[in-house]
């Protein structure tokens, strides 16, 4: 007994704190908790927060900021750049986002049908969204050069224009270009997210469909539409939010010119806070997109709850 | 309401034929029950029926008209499916509205056919559900209100019953049947399910490998089935095959496995000594003195009747009893086939002899 007993006891008591602690289910799941937790705070909250803090200050590059409550807001509300910025922005998001979505839905459906090379067609497809924006950014920029633009290249000698269309130097031509540039990036991951929503879309749907009297139209209207629209919302709300705070693209073609027509407020905050240095101004246009953002956020919020028909019952 | 002809139809997906000439002539009105082993075709047929299939040659016909190349919205059929296919985002109302909303009739006009077609098939309480919020039984139901208000020219049905638990399927063969008795319309109907085809049609067509074995009325295809895919196909428990030859020493007789005597009431012409299947169904038994000695295995009493499994010349057949005997596992017993009851098939061919 005795020697037996021995090594069960002598560790027992040494970690016995220990021992208690790792058994308690409490401390053990707080334990889990926390490096999540440390890499939310410490990469989402604190950021966050900092930037929050920074909107309310007249913090420079190189000094010490003071707390001026909403006077970066006051002073932007009377700036006309920055009012230009949020137009831009709308447009930007709302013009390549209607776009985007009816060529990703377009593509999806021709992709679902019986197509030939049917998995090389997907793969190219998917090719813009492989390619890094920088590059795809840079590549456009030679696109709408003024001298060596290929498309002024091409309606030249089909004899559609007489001189070279300046694409980057005009207001409206600049904002539809940068636009463009983004519709070209985005459209794959609408296409594809809404193919692989088609693809859950039983076939036998379409034949009862099919056989009801429904016409293509008809079929399109009444079957695919309302059986898509959960998926339209998550792509949509996404493919929003990543338009609506995009930088790369409007960075690299335009730097925001030409005279500030295509600045959107990412690219207006960048170039407020890091290259002019105020960071508190930069970061007060930054949290200006805040509001927009989560009206975004809650309408998708409230797109998303599932329909009556989803809910409830078994399969 | 409409006949339909199917005239020596094939089908072939890429270079696999699955139908190899089928023909199938269905008069109006009639409820017709494609029965057969899984893989024969069966849905294919029904859908190439529909439209949804290519016919790769021969030719359907519904009334009058060739049908080939009509669109399937065109023909004018409705169609239950194994699934259902039920639109998941409209209610029980809308679903079996849908089709008369497409061709754009009025709202009252549709929902007075919704409400009489919800009457006959009980969902009237259920008319404001979608189709999740249902039991399997009742989206069998909207699947064949679905069918009814179209008012269509034939109804088809693959296998509509298969995801329905035993007592429900039941329930539902006998609503369809009834259906069918009111409406009179045109049904085809697919199963693989012997005894729904037995209780349901006025015809039933036996397929088997993508082609027609034999068709005929559910008591015909029991009593003298052509060959012995149907004589097994048919009835259950299966019929029981013996191999051996025929006899003919002044009374025709059959000699079983390991020299068992069979009786035979008559055999074929110039067949002594020919190789044959001897057919007999389990209820088709008796026990009696001149019987051949079987062996018992195992007895099943499932209360009406009383499943033996008996060994004959050593090979297992299975007999049924209404009356109550007290059998026991290794008890030997004196089993005798009504000879007139008794089907003879070629051993090469499968044929009735
Ligand atoms: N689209 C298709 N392409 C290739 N072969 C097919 C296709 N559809 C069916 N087949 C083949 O055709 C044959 C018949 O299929 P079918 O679905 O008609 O069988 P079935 O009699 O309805 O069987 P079950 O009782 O299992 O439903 C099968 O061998 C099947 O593999
Ligand atoms: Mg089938």
């Amino acid at each position: 007994m005795a020697v037996m007993a021995e090594p069960v006891v002598v560790p027992a008591r040494r970690s016995s704190l220990w021992s208690r602690a790792f058994e308690s289910r409490n401390f053990l799941g707080a334990m889990f908790m926390v490096p999540a937790i440390a890499i939310l705070i410490l990469f989402l909250a604190y950021p966050l927060a900092l930037g929050l803090w920074l909107g309310m200050t007249d913090t420079k590059i190189g000094g010490v900021g003071r707390f001026i409550g909403f006077g970066n807001f006051v002073s932007l509300a009377k700036d006309s750049v920055f009012w230009l910025s949020v137009f831009n922005t709308i447009f930007y998001t709302v013009a390549a986002s209607i776009v985007k979505f009816a060529i990703g839905l377009y593509l999806a459906l021709l992709l679902n049908e019986r197509l030939p090379f049917k998995s090389m067609v997907r793969a190219i497809v998917l090719l813009p969204f492989v390619v890094p924006t920088v590059l795809s950014a840079i590549a456009f920029w030679w696109i709408y050069d003024s001298q060596f633009s290929i498309i002024s290249w091409v309606l030249l000698k089909a004899g559609l224009i007489t001189r070279y269309i300046d694409f980057l130097g005009d207001p409206w031509n600049a904002r539809w270009s940068v636009v463009a540039a983004n519709i070209w990036r985005g459209v794959p991951f609408v296409a594809i997210t809404l193919l692989a929503g088609l693809q859950t879309i039983s076939p036998s749907l379409y034949e009862a469909a099919n056989l009801d009297g429904a016409t293509n139209l008809q079929r399109f209207r009444h079957i695919t539409l309302p059986m898509l629209s959960p998926i339209i919302a998550v792509v949509m709300t996404f493919s929003v939010l990543m338009t609506f705070t995009d930088f790369q693209l409007i960075y690299t073609i335009t730097r925001g010119g030409p005279i500030n027509a295509t600045h959107l407020m990412a690219t207006l905050s960048f170039q407020r806070a890091i290259t002019g240095g105020n960071l508190g101004e930069g970061a007060a246009i930054s949290n200006a997109m805040i509001p927009f953002l989560v009206a975004a956020i809650l309408l998708s919020f409230f797109g998303l709850q599932r329909s009556r028909w989803q809910q409830g019952g078994r399969d | 309401m409409s006949s339909v002809q199917i005239r020596d139809v094939r089908k072939s997906f890429g270079n696999f034929e699955v139908l190899h000439g089928v023909s199938i002539p269905i008069e109006d009105g009639q409820f017709v029950v494609l029965v057969g082993p899984s893989g024969c075709g069966k849905s294919t047929l029904l859908r190439m029926l529909a439209g949804l299939e290519n016919i790769t040659s021969g030719t359907i016909s519904i009334g009058d008209r060739v049908v080939n190349n009509v669109q399937p919205k065109e023909r004018d059929i409705a169609m239950v499916f194994q699934n259902y296919a039920l639109y998941p985002h409209m209610t029980v109302g809308e679903n079996m509205g849908f089709s008369m909303k497409l061709r754009g009739e009025s709202s009252d006009e549709i929902n007075k056919r919704v409400k009489r077609a919800a009457e006959i098939l009980a969902l009237s309480p259920l008319l404001d559900r979608y189709p999740r919020q249902l039991s399997g039984g009742q989206r069998q139901r909207v699947a064949m209100g679905r069918a009814i208000v179209r008012d269509p020219q034939v109804f088809l049905f693959d296998e509509p019953l298969s995801n329905l638990d035993a007592k429900l399927r039941v329930a539902m063969r006998t609503e369809i049947k009834e259906l069918h008795q009111r409406l009179k319309t045109t049904t085809v109907y697919v199963t693989h399910d012997q005894i729904e085809a037995m209780t349901m049609a006025d015809k039933i067509v036996v397929m088997h490998d993508g082609i027609v074995e034999q068709m005929g009325t559910p008591l015909e295809l029991y009593d003298k089935p052509e060959n012995q895919f149907v004589a097994g196909f048919i009835g259950s428990p299966s019929m029981n095959f013996l191999k051996g030859h025929v006899r003919v020493n002044g009374v025709a007789a059959f000699e079983g496995p390991n020299g068992v005597k069979l009786p035979l009431q008559n055999a074929p012409v110039a067949s002594d000594g020919r190789p044959a299947v001897y057919g007999v169904r389990p209820e088709h038994f008796t026990i009696a003195d001149d019987g051949a000695e079987a062996e018992i295995i195992v007895v099943e009493p499932t209360g009406s009747e009383t499943q033996v499994f008996a060994k004959v010349g050593g090979e297992q057949v299975v007999a049924i009893f209404r009356e109550r005997h007290q059998f026991n596992p290794g008890d030997k017993i004196r089993l005798k086939a009504d000879p007139s009851l008794v089907h003879l098939f070629d051993e090469a061919t499968g044929k009735r002899l």
